[in-house]
């Protein structure tokens, strides 16, 4: 069968993408540096404390005790090149009409949970997918979304005279403070879920982050060609 | 819930096609309802080739695209790994510089923090820090000096009296330590700037010294203030915390409380304000500590 190339990660993206990783562990690192200073959350199930954040082995084994100024000279670094490559990641995408391929659409959420019950092999069918699937918009939007509500709420924190306004709209200091601590935790769950589902998507796939192209089948699985189940007749749409 | 019931549908539908007709879709469904038809995404597919064709160009792209994405990442390794210690710090005494002149160029004191009603206000209060504060003064015993404020004569000399003298201003706002914790205050004081208006009536804003130092009577700690930050109308001269004066661990008789910096930045027990057109020291920013010079909200 002939093959084609297709082209699907353009190079900005690329280039962002993987800018954001060391920009993201940096902010995440120099976070916790600055959060042990004062280390005041955790999960809380009626008054019975789940999890601390963080248990001091955890503070011990990375060294991070009494760092909170290299923390903030960091975090005050970096933060300038992670807002800066995600506004220009969002200037591009809506630019370029990548926003086509990213965003979800009020039936993604219908359709999200099939494509869980596909990568746990219940469902065989293979959700429709275009560059990404409909759980993909709907991650990779979110994570976009994260990153936005990182620099707001920081900014928040960083200036609550001055941006005196915003910081109220996000529920005053101590919770824009929150609001920020937990962002950083979605992020390292995103993360480890990203990671997974990469290394099950495999080694093709993997690689147009890095080239940009992936090999398909010419005539590619979304063209409207007759499926099994347009030509058994039936009508599987809801 | 009547999302819920489409989704369940829509399972049950797939669930069923797979078990009657023993087959799987690609793709499935194939309708053109799906999110790439709705928001039209596109495709960008190159010319049909053949399956050796597809391999060689791909292996090219990757062996090129590996290549600068390695060669990037061992640069940006290895070029943060080799800073010196010393480059390093002068890397980030240039950035808290550089965020200092952003924040200036959009700080105004015009934009005030917020303030809270009385009940929100922090009790027991909380306490951290006694730099400066080990030896034992009386209110009686204390004065205030100070030097360089233009439009006044000589360098003044001020009782605790001659404070409260000046225009009484209330506040109940948080404070916030560099820490990450903050508490609620309600402070009494007067204004920095009325202060200034009272001892020096013919000086306008713009023509005062462009920074503050402010020592403790031992000079054991010192703190730098902008002028601008020093303006702010939610910057005080306390003499009264908690609807009670002062007391010695929170710098009886007389501190500085404001929402324009952190609490590092409200030095207790205030001995002596020097105005100065040469960027003051500053207790914390000193290299062997290394915070923000300017540490402002």
């Amino acid at each position: 069968m002939q093959k084609q190339l297709e082209k699907k990660h353009p190079l900005a993206v690329r280039w962002m993408h993987w800018i954001n990783f060391p920009l993201l562990t940096m902010m995440i690192w120099s976070g916790i540096l600055i959060y042990w200073a004062n280390p005041v959350y955790g999960v809380r199930i009626l008054g019975y404390e789940l999890f601390k954040f963080f248990p001091q082995w955890f503070y011990e084994y990375l060294s991070i005790p009494f760092r909170l100024a290299e923390g903030l000279q960091l975090h005050f670094f970096f933060m300038w090149f992670f807002a800066v490559n995600g506004i220009v990641y969002l200037i591009y995408t809506f630019v370029s009409g990548e926003w086509r391929a990213l965003l979800p659409i009020p039936a993604s959420l219908k359709r999200a949970p099939l494509v869980a019950l596909h990568d746990a092999h219940i469902v065989k069918s293979k959700p429709p997918q275009g560059k990404y699937n409909d759980a993909q918009r709907i991650a990779y939007t979110s994570v976009i979304a994260m990153g936005a509500g990182s620099v707001i709420t920081g900014l928040a924190i960083y200036k609550p005279a001055q941006l005196s306004w915003l910081t109220s709209l996000l529920g005053g200091y101590e919770w824009a403070r929150w609001e920020h601590f937990w962002l950083m935790v979605l992020f390292v769950l995103f993360f480890a879920v990203h990671v997974f589902q990469v290394a099950m998507a495999g080694w093709a796939n993997f690689r147009s982050m890095i080239t940009g192209y992936d090999i398909v089948d010419a005539a590619g699985p979304t063209e409207p060609t007759a499926t099994a189940a347009t030509q058994t007749g039936e009508e599987v749409t809801a | 819930m009547n999302e819920d019931k489409d989704k369940e549908v829509l399972i049950e539908k797939v669930r069923e096609f797979e078990r009657r007709t023993g087959k799987t879709a690609d793709s499935w469904p194939d309708d053109p309802n799906n999110t790439a038809s709705v928001l039209k995404e596109h495709r960008y597919l190159s010319e049909p080739v053949s399956p050796a064709e597809a391999e060689r160009d791909m292996f090219a792209r990757s062996r090129r695209g590996f290549l600068v994405g390695g060669v990037a990442a061992l640069v940006g390794i290895f070029s943060w790994k080799w800073m010196g210690d010393e480059t390093k710090a002068a890397l980030f005494r240039r950035t808290f510089a550089f965020n200092e002149s952003v924040s200036k160029f959009f700080y105004s004191t015009r934009r005030l923090a917020a303030e809270f009603p009385p009940e929100r206000i922090t009790r027991p209060e909380r306490f951290n820090g006694a730099e400066g504060l080990a030896e034992e003064i009386t209110a009686a015993d204390w004065r205030l000096q100070v030097k360089g404020l233009p439009g006044s004569t000589a360098d003044l000399t001020l009782t605790i009296d001659d404070v409260k003298r000046l225009p009484r201003t209330e506040m109940i706002t948080e404070f916030k330590c560099i820490e990450g914790w903050s508490t609620i205050v309600h402070w009494a004081g007067v204004r920095f700037s009325d202060f200034i208006a009272a001892y020096s009536p013919t000086i306008t804003p713009r023509d005062l010294p462009k920074y503050v130092l402010l020592l403790t009577p031992d000079e054991k700690y010192f703190v730098g203030w902008d002028i601008e930050s020093i303006l702010h109308p939610q910057t005080l001269l306390a003499y009264e915390m908690n609807e009670a004066p002062l007391r010695h661990e929170h710098g009886a008789p007389l501190r500085l409380a404001s929402t324009a910096k952190y609490g590092i930045k409200q030095i207790k027990r205030v001995g002596t304000i020097e105005f100065t057109n040469e960027r003051p020291r500053d207790f914390w920013s000193q290299p062997v500590f290394g915070y923000d010079w300017y540490s402002g909200h």
